[in-house]
């Protein structure tokens, strides 16, 4: 094994997992309430309520897809095994995705073109299922990666090749994602609307909010009872119990602020309840990034996967220097289109 | 069929299908950032109105091009598993550039160029265009630059054996600069500019012809003429230039543009023409010595031809090859001399005088979209067997673990779904242009 370089005395591979674990962080938060809102879609009679739920992401869902690519793009930076493998062996929940994602930004663009209802309603259910199953198979995914995939020598991969990816843990993750997402969105429609479309939100956020609490818990349950091995790193770093106690603290904290209705705050902690469960996911796996079910030799590790330590250094200045740059746009475009949504003749 | 074949239709089928709208959307840019930058410097309103209805037909173009696109990012991984992990350390700086960089940069200035009229000054609303704008060039530079590396490899080692072997950097700014990535990346940039310019010429013809929005149409077209005239010919100048580069440093590849197969003499330059794979002949018209004069200014001097690679290491697509690098060329004259004329009469005060040119012009705006189509696929094509030049066999590089019927799964989605996706970019387009750059908006209110 060759020399690994440090920066402040943390690895490469390391820091590289940190750059990519903040970008999907990111991607979550963003993205969440993006696909959340959509997949309320359908729960909103009014047309003009659904076009006001849509401009509401309107100028910020194509910059909060960024995370997206260049997430991605890390992933296939920094750990280009991972990438591979991961990608080919989820082919079908992948390639749904990306189809769903494309029917998504068209259903965005083109629903309010047309006068005709039925030309609408059509883009709405579009709209309504691409975003539910988009998070929903976004949680599918890392269900798959939390159970482990049967990989052999050399990565190869021997599992199933069209629904085996839908496992009955998956599925719950899945679902534990969806609920999450709409928490997250209805939070952030609130923000966003008034009059009767946000009387209507209260009351569709408290159905979300009770969604979300009955899926994290028995998803939670289950990883404890059922995967093998989720609290060996706890014990051994106990100071990590912090991890836990956090997710559970600010998931509790949602439903309070929400009754107090103070969204603004409830949107703050519900995005940091997403980041502390990825922290959480990241911590247990750490180092190993796709855990194998055949032996744990065989597993894609940070340090198996990584690009080299030449090409992580450069990368990691493209960061140093990128992400400054990137954080100012978004804040200038955040600041841009704070404020309750207007329809004008450029909204969609 | 196999999992390459399956592989490699797909992939063609995908980013020529992305590939229809980031030049529309690079191109349309350009013209945006001159005729808002003129609005602000003489505030005349016309300009106005051919920025706000050229943002209309930009938030399509851009729209599908990002969707598009972000299949092609997550294809490498799906269906070209073994070459991902080989050239993962090479692409991955270009790639994390790119996100970051570019990206970044159009994907949140876009939000405040199409709705940021009413919330910010009209200073900072162009300057979000020439952030869009150069977001776009950027995203070009880097995926160019991509390829450019697998064409002509440059500033790296190989490391590891068999399964495990793979490219790794060693020399940041060779890798970048490549032999082969300048060239390609003006030439592609200008393939751009001509299709957003030949689109703008198109429709103001249009309208120059039906009567409608005579004034702001001769601003536009008058406009787009001016960056169709200094690109068409320029292309030419980059053209050559990129072919210079491909006779050094992929020799089977330019044998194969213009169907030379001996081994060592000199080599003609066609016009149009056909080759057998069987016989190893063009059947053409051609200058004698032709390809050997531009490569070596001397009419006898030897090429290298396709007999001189080993079976296994020629493009098998040779007459493909031919037509497609042929249609970009005879494409790129008819523009200049297009162009040019149009020009001419222009300096002479009759531009708008002949009605038949301006029918050339309404339908000249599919040819920038043959060539640019016909250009990546005959430097694509003449690439082969290679995916990564001299190092990795295309027939290596697709995904182990993915099965036919995955593909072709898949690949049939992908056919509905892009089917779909361009009939409603026509329909949308028509449309728009139909109704013209005064129509406003549908009323919010009207429908409930
Ligand atoms: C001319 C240059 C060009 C070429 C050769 C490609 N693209 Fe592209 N791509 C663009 C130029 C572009 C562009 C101009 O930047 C976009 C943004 C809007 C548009 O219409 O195209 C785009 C969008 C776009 C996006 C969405 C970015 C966003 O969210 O803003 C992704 C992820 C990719 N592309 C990825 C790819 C990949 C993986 C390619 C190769 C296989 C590729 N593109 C070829
Ligand atoms: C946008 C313009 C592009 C077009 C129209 C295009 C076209 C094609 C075509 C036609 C093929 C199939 C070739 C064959 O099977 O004979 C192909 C393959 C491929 N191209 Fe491109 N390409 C483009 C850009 C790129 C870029 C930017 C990259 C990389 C960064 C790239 C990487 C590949 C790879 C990996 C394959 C698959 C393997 C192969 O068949 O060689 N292409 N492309
Ligand atoms: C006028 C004469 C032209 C010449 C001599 C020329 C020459 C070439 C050559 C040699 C290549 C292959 C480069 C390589 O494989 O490295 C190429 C590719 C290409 N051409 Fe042209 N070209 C011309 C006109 C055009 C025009 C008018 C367009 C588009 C509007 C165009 C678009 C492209 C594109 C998109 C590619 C693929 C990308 C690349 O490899 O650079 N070309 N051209």
């Amino acid at each position: 094994m060759q020399e690994l370089e440090t920066f402040l005395g943390i690895d490469y591979p390391t820091l590289w997992y940190l750059v990519v674990g903040l970008l999907f962080s990111g991607y979550a938060i963003l993205e969440g309430f993006d696909y959340g809102a959509g997949a309320w879609h359908l729960f909103f009679k009014k047309d003009l309520s659904r076009r006001i739920a849509i401009n509401a992401i309107g100028p910020l869902w194509d910059a909060n897809q960024v995370w997206l690519v260049i997430g991605g793009g890390a992933l296939f930076a920094g750990f280009p095994v991972m990438y591979a493998t991961m990608l080919s062996a989820m082919y079908i929940p992948f390639m749904l995705f990306l189809m769903l994602l494309v029917l998504r930004s068209s259903a965005i663009k083109f629903r309010s073109s047309e006068k005709m209802l039925w030309w609408r309603k059509t883009w709405d259910i579009i709209y309504f299922i691409s975003n539910t199953l988009i998070a929903f198979l976004l949680g599918v995914v890392l269900g798959n990666v939390l159970e482990g995939f049967e990989l052999h020598e050399n990565f190869s991969y021997k599992g199933g090749v069209f629904f085996s990816f839908l496992s009955p843990y998956a599925i719950m993750v899945g679902f534990t994602t969806l609920s999450i997402f709409m928490t997250q969105g209805a939070i952030f429609l609130l923000l966003k609307t008034e009059g009767r479309l946000y009387t209507r939100l209260t009351f569709l956020l408290k159905k979300g909010m009770i969604f979300f609490l009955i899926s994290f818990s028995i998803t939670s349950l289950y990883t404890l009872i059922f995967v093998p091995g989720v609290t060996d790193k706890f014990k051994e770093t106990p100071i990590f119990f912090i991890l836990p106690l956090l997710s559970f603290l600010s998931v509790a904290n949602i439903p309070r602020l929400i009754s107090k209705k103070k969204y603004g705050f409830a949107m703050i902690f519900s995005s940091l309840t997403m980041a502390f469960l990825l922290m959480l996911v990241a911590f247990q796996l750490y180092p190993v990034l796709l855990p194998s079910t055949v032996d744990s030799s065989f597993s894609v590790t940070i340090y198996n996967a990584a690009s080299s330590q030449k090409s992580l250094g450069i990368m990691l200045t493209i960061v140093a220097i990128g992400a400054p740059l990137l954080a100012g746009y978004f804040v200038f475009l955040y600041k841009t289109f704070h404020g309750k949504v207007k329809l004008d003749d450029t909204s969609y | 069929m196999d999992v390459e074949i399956l592989a490699r239709i797909q992939f063609a089928f995908t980013i020529a299908f992305h590939y229809i709208y980031p030049p529309l959307s690079i191109g349309i840019g350009l013209i945006m950032v001159i005729t808002e930058g003129l609005y602000l410097k003489t505030g005349n309103k016309h300009y106005e109105v051919l920025t706000r209805f050229w943002l209309k037909i930009f938030a399509i173009t851009f729209g599908i091009g990002v969707a598009t696109g972000i299949i092609m990012e997550f294809e490498f991984g799906t269906n070209w598993a073994v070459y991902s992990r080989y050239v993962g350390d090479i692409f991955g700086s270009a790639l994390a550039a790119e996100g970051l960089f570019a990206f970044g940069l159009e994907s949140t200035f876009l939000g405040v160029l199409l709705f940021g009229w009413n919330r910010v000054s009209p200073k900072v609303h162009f300057i979000s265009t020439i952030g869009v704008f150069l977001g776009s060039m950027f995203s070009a530079v880097w995926i160019v630059v991509a390829n450019s590396w697998q064409q002509t490899p440059a500033g790296y080692h190989i490391v590891g054996e068999g399964f495990n072997a793979r490219a790794e950097v060693t020399d940041f700014w060779q890798m970048v600069f490549n032999p082969s990535s300048v060239d390609r990346i003006i030439h592609v940039w200008q393939g751009a500019f001509l299709a957003g310019a030949f689109l703008v010429l198109s429709v103001h013809a249009y309208y120059l012809l039906k009567g409608r929005y005579v004034a702001i149409s001769k601003k536009g077209f008058k406009i787009a003429l001016l960056v169709a005239t200094i690109v068409s010919f320029s292309q030419l100048l980059s053209g050559h230039s990129s072919a210079d580069g491909v006779a050094k440093n992929q020799p089977a590849k330019l044998a194969a543009l213009e169907g030379h197969y001996d081994k060592s003499a000199p080599a003609d330059l066609y016009l149009f023409g056909w080759v057998d794979n069987e016989t190893q002949k063009v059947t053409g018209l051609g200058i004698p010595g032709g390809l050997s004069f531009l490569v070596h200014q001397d009419f006898k001097a030897p090429i290298t031809g396709l007999n001189a690679f080993p079976k296994d290491e020629q493009p098998s697509q040779v007459n493909a090859v031919f037509q497609f690098y042929h249609i970009m060329i005879s494409i790129g004259m008819f523009l200049i001399a297009l162009t040019l004329y149009a020009s001419y009469l222009w300096w002479r005060g009759k531009l708008f005088d002949k009605r038949w040119l301006l029918q050339i012009f309404a339908f000249s705006v599919i040819l920038p979209q043959i060539a640019n189509q016909v250009g990546w696929f005959a430097a694509e094509m003449g690439r082969q067997p290679w995916i990564v030049y001299g190092h990795l066999k295309t027939s290596e590089g697709f995904s182990q673990e993915v099965s036919a019927n995955q593909i072709l799964f898949s690949l049939i989605l992908f056919m509905v779904v892009y089917s779909f996706l361009l009939l409603l970019f026509l329909y949308s387009m028509n449309k728009k242009i139909k109704s013209g750059p005064y129509n406003e908006a549908i009323n919010p209110l009207e429908i409930n």
